[in-house]
């Protein structure tokens, strides 16, 4: 085991470990400090690993590390994620583009109301693209768990978007 | 399965299947099955008309966040082969390493795990899922020559992986689930048309024991620092039959 074979496998996932830290903890800096505590214990841990999925491994111990903090928050109080600035637009019809993108805003605002249990689910199955059985692992819970709390997560958001667009109906 | 009335709703049975169909988690067999009762229950098809505009909405909505340029120069800095500046002292390589790893070990070995019905409600319902799921086998194979090397490197232990072909229990593979929070080997066989889902996974001083919930049977030995759990929905003696097998050739 050697820092270098430990960034090999390690640092390909870094944006996978900072959006998750980051989706985690709704704050920019305490999802780079998350990210830096969880490389220390990544690679306290190294020899453990044992040649699976390496993002599934990281991703894992960034939960981890992440989860300590919501329930220590070391005074810092959780501010609202201003995530539509951080993103290019590509569109090249800037109405269409704005449009867009308020609805993704939306979409992300509510994401951001769930619970971290829901919201982790939702974006290790829609960002990440992981199977059942992966996110089961770096969330330490049954495949059956997944299965339904990604099911709430998806009623919560499709109940909120048919209670909005309802209200835009109205006059 | 198919021909039921419209519902106002989407069947609270086919919403779990709906999803694992879009997330691609769904055999062939399956997605035929829910294609047929989608086609005939309107209320089945507005959820997953639903679900799948969301699905696409939340991949718009959900672009990765790169991480900041100077945490990553300051991580490869720190990885880097020849490491000549330390920027931040807490990113040193821990020297307890060995130390913590041995602890953790240890700690996995002796976490009771035994006479718990939490885990015995997730041996069965490990059992159910792999059958509705289509996730009977990671590594399908009746060699076990195949089988158990392909458990080598996905788990912190390794399990004999004995074959009964001789005796009317062929092994048919194995695959890897999680039962109580830690992953675990399953190995499968088949009597007949009956798979029999062994669950093994390190602990010690686990009882014998039995159980039986919804026409399924639970047998719980162990043996060597493992133990055993075979959950299936053969004829009671059948399975004990085949758990005095295990017990003395595994």
């Amino acid at each position: 085991m050697s820092k270098a074979e430990f960034a090999r496998i390690a640092l390909p996932h870094l944006d996978a470990a900072y959006t998750l830290a980051h989706w985690l903890l709704r704050d920019r800096a305490a999802a780079e400090d998350a990210v830096q505590d969880a490389m220390v214990r990544a690679m306290s841990y190294f020899a453990s690993y044992n040649g699976g999925n390496a993002r599934a491994w990281l991703l894992r111990i960034v939960r981890n590390v992440a989860y300590d903090r919501l329930n220590h928050p070391a005074g810092r109080a959780e501010q609202p994620l201003d995530l539509a600035a951080e993103m290019a637009d590509p569109s090249p019809d800037p109405e269409a583009a704005y449009a867009r993108r308020q609805g993704e805003a939306r979409l992300r605002a509510v994401l951001a109301t769930l619970s971290p249990e829901l919201r982790e689910c939702l974006v290790l199955r829609e960002l990440e693209d992981m199977s059942y059985r992966d996110i089961a692992r770096i969330t330490e819970v049954p495949v059956g768990t997944v299965m339904s709390r990604l099911f709430r997560a998806r009623q919560a958001l499709l109940t909120h978007g048919r209670a909005s667009a309802a209200k835009e109906r109205l006059p | 399965m198919t021909g039921t009335t419209p519902h106002m709703t989407a069947c609270a049975e086919m919403q779990l299947l709906i999803q694992a169909d879009l997330d691609g988690e769904l055999d062939a067999a399956a997605t035929t099955v829910l294609a047929a009762h989608v086609r005939d229950c309107p209320g089945c098809a507005a959820l997953q008309a639903d679900m799948t505009a969301l699905s696409r909405n939340l991949h718009d909505a959900l672009r990765p966040l790169p991480a900041p340029p100077h945490l990553r120069a300051l991580l490869e800095a720190e990885l880097a082969p020849p490491p000549v500046v330390r920027l931040r002292p807490r990113l040193a390589l821990p020297a307890f390493t060995f130390a913590a790893g041995a602890l953790a070990a240890s700690l996995l070995l002796f976490a009771p795990l035994s006479a718990d019905r939490g885990i015995e409600s997730e041996l069965f319902n490990g059992h159910i899922r792999a059958l509705q799921a289509a996730h009977l086998l990671d590594v399908p194979s009746t060699d076990r020559h195949t089988v158990k090397p392909w458990f080598e490197g996905k788990l912190d232990f390794a399990p004999n992986v004995p074959d009964f072909a001789a005796e009317g229990f062929p092994l048919i593979g194995g695959r890897l689930d999680v039962i109580g929070g830690r992953s675990v080997a399953v190995l499968v066989y088949r009597r007949d048309k009956h798979p029999i889902n062994v669950f093994v996974w390190p602990a010690t001083g686990a009882k014998s024991e039995s159980a039986a919930r919804d026409g399924y049977a639970l047998r719980r030995w162990s043996r060597d620092g493992l133990v055993f759990s075979a959950v299936s929905d053969l004829d009671p003696a059948d399975l004990t039959a085949f758990v005095r097998l295990f017990e003395t050739r595994g």
